[in-house]
């Protein structure tokens, strides 16, 4: 019991986290199309931006996250318009590459300024033990990574539903043309759709930080947003919330009760077994195909 | 013969389907012929090292040209096809004391046959849903790779003897010479294939479907069989270029079959050209090259800037994503595109085109 409920809170907030970036990820892609293999390295630029801002030029909390919150916004923003934007039309083939080497190149950029090992940063959310059952008790900060998560979550599904921008947002990811011909921005939404999906980067890679360590390792568990949006489905934002939930419980169900190895692969696993059953993933949408 | 494509007609069905038609490209061949002869004399052990490196990279990279330029599959298992060719060959090499030459027709048959079996997910998905599938499949290969005891030899890597075949031994002193003899023998004749390869049905049944694969399957192509095929012969390649890097470093290990090889190869075809036997080769000689004469240039400057020294994996790791980045930006076809212009340029000079 004991054991089962720490995995379950360990999951949880791991799966918040992989939600978070899931969530860019499919923003990315429903607005622009284009496949991000640079998220996980989003994430890890969130968390040193904080660590840059809040323990190297030690300014409050609350300003360093105001500057990270920029920073993600100008990034997401500068990479649109100089790297992806001259190549819309262009093969999936190329767009996939260039986030590719974008990765690449972000993840290179982090290790020149601030080296490869971890980086210490004192804790920011607190670890006091709290006592969920007799006898059971979990880190606090794990709570409130699961608290945290949920409420940006329920923020961006509100600026989806609500707003005059989520609105066109959604408008563009289902026809781009018709929305030209509504008034809407295409461009604009396709800045902004880079610019979230840095700014939820930044709350993931931040939180992982600190329930983890600041260092490379972001970017790896990064990569394990692709079995979430498979899970989810490409293009359905409440899929990645049900996606990295089901992909955090089961690498910590795994890595608890099998082998922790065993757990890098296990999301690879499930993904398989899911194309091999549904090629268009759990929740996505069935593409029908003309000539 | 004429000494330039322009105003070039061919008179019979022979002439036309020739790989050279003019002078001039007859006159490269032999310049590249010479060059390849030229080659071990005019260079030292260090360099010709890194040409028996580049030697392997090209049939890899023709291999994954073949299913990523010509039939438009997307793969990010480079480096666990690399790892099937390179254990199978090695396995059979030492374990079951085959001779080489087999052993390394063994690791292609059955890369060819692993590819296959992987691709067959690739019958339903499509576009991002396969990279992400290969990408799957890449990472259980290498966790095999790496948990599996069988294939080390107790803790320490698996190892293999220096390549004997009969008679025929590698010696110590010339080692890299004899190899480079093997292994541009190797290059040449997959280069030769691949490039042959789409000149028959087969090979032109894979650009069907990587152009337009509902419409293949209109105009008759078997959409299946092409995917399947393209899977195999691919993977065959690439299982030839990971059987001879593990008899040339004599060692395997699952750190050199890891995504980062994957990726690597992924950006020789896209700076080389996609689609392009030739860019191909050219995109593997860049990709091997730079990281070799970017290390040079800061261990030559290092004694003013020890900062660049120190941080050298990193400046390596982003000189390699704005590689990718520029090359896409300015020319998304490739060193290939970049070689036509130029001769086009001269070809209709002093007019623009």
């Amino acid at each position: 019991m004991n054991t089962l409920l720490n995995l379950t809170v360990y999951g949880l907030s791991d799966g918040a986290i992989l939600a978070l970036a899931a969530l860019g990820f499919v923003l990315i892609y429903k607005a622009t199309g284009v496949i991000n293999f640079a998220q996980g390295e989003f994430l890890l630029i969130g968390a040193y931006t904080l660590y840059a801002t809040f323990v190297l030029f030690q300014l409050p909390m609350a300003a360093s996250v105001l500057v990270c919150v920029l920073f993600a916004i100008l990034l997401g923003v500068a990479i649109e318009r100089l790297v992806l934007r001259p190549l819309v039309g262009e093969s999936p083939i190329s767009v996939i590459m260039v986030t590719i080497g974008l990765a690449a190149l972000l993840r290179a950029v982090v290790q020149l300024i601030f080296g490869t090992r971890p980086v210490p940063q004192p804790a920011i959310l607190p670890r006091t033990p709290v006592q969920l059952l007799p006898g059971t008790s979990v880190p606090l900060n794990r709570l409130l990574v699961i608290v945290i998560a949920a409420v940006v979550l329920a923020g961006f599904t509100l600026f989806f539903r609500r707003s005059r921008h989520g609105i066109a947002m959604r408008a563009v990811a289902d026809d781009q043309q018709a929305s030209l011909t509504m008034g809407i921005s295409v461009r604009r939404v396709f800045a902004m759709a880079w610019a979230l999906a840095a700014l939820s980067a930044l709350v993931g890679g931040i939180l992982l930080g600190d329930v983890t360590e600041v260092s490379g390792r972001l970017a790896t568990f990064g990569l394990f947003v692709f079995p979430v949006v498979i899970l989810g489905g490409l293009d359905s934002v409440p899929g990645t919330i049900v996606g990295g939930l089901t992909i955090g419980l089961t690498t910590q169900y795994v890595s608890g009760y099998a082998d922790p190895g065993l757990a890098q692969i296990a999301p690879y696993l499930v993904l398989i077994a899911i194309l091999l059953v549904r090629p268009y993933g759990l929740f996505g949408e069935t593409r029908i195909e003309r000539v | 013969m004429a000494a330039t494509a322009t105003g070039v007609y061919q008179r019979t069905y022979t002439r036309d389907l020739a790989l050279r038609h003019t002078r001039a490209e007859y006159f490269r061949l032999a310049l590249v012929i010479a060059g390849i002869i030229a080659a071990p004399y005019l260079v030292g052990n260090y360099w010709l090292s890194i040409l028996n490196t580049i030697l392997i990279a090209v049939i890899g990279a023709v291999g994954l040209n073949i299913l990523v330029g010509f039939t438009g599959q997307i793969s990010l298992g480079q480096g666990g096809f690399l790892a099937v060719g390179a254990y199978t060959s090695a396995l059979l090499y030492q374990r079951a004391d085959l001779p080489a030459p087999l052993s390394i027709a063994a690791a292609v048959i059955v890369t060819a046959v692993a590819g296959a079996l992987f691709g067959l997910p690739a019958l339903r998905l499509k576009g991002l849903y396969l990279a992400i599938a290969t990408l799957a499949s890449q990472e259980i290969i290498v966790f095999v790779a790496r948990r599996w005891d069988f294939l080390r030899d107790g803790s320490a890597p698996l190892s293999l003897d220096r390549l004997h075949v009969g008679g025929y031994e590698i010696t110590r002193e010339y080692f890299e010479w004899q190899w480079y003899q093997i292994l541009v023998v190797c290059a040449v004749v997959s280069v030769l294939g691949a490039r042959n390869l789409f000149r028959t049905g087969l090979g032109r049944s894979f650009m069907a479907v990587r152009d337009q694969d509902i419409a293949a399957s209109a105009i008759g192509v078997n959409v299946t069989r092409a995917k399947v095929t393209a899977f195999a012969v691919s993977s065959g390649f690439v299982g030839f270029a990971g059987a001879l890097s593990a008899h040339y470093t004599e060692t395997v290990t699952w750190e050199s079959f890891t995504l980062e090889i994957s990726i690597l190869y992924l950006a020789m075809i896209i700076v080389g050209g996609l689609g392009s036997i030739a860019g191909s080769v050219y995109g593997a000689f860049f990709m091997m090259v730079v990281p070799v004469l970017l290390n040079e240039l800061i261990f030559a400057i290092g004694d003013q800037v020890p900062f660049l020294v120190t941080r050298l994996p990193a400046i390596e790791n982003a000189v390699f994503g704005l590689v990718i980045i520029l090359f896409l930006l300015a020319e998304p076809r490739g060193l290939d595109r970049i070689w036509q212009r130029m001769k086009d340029y001269v070809r209709f000079w002093p007019f623009r085109y």
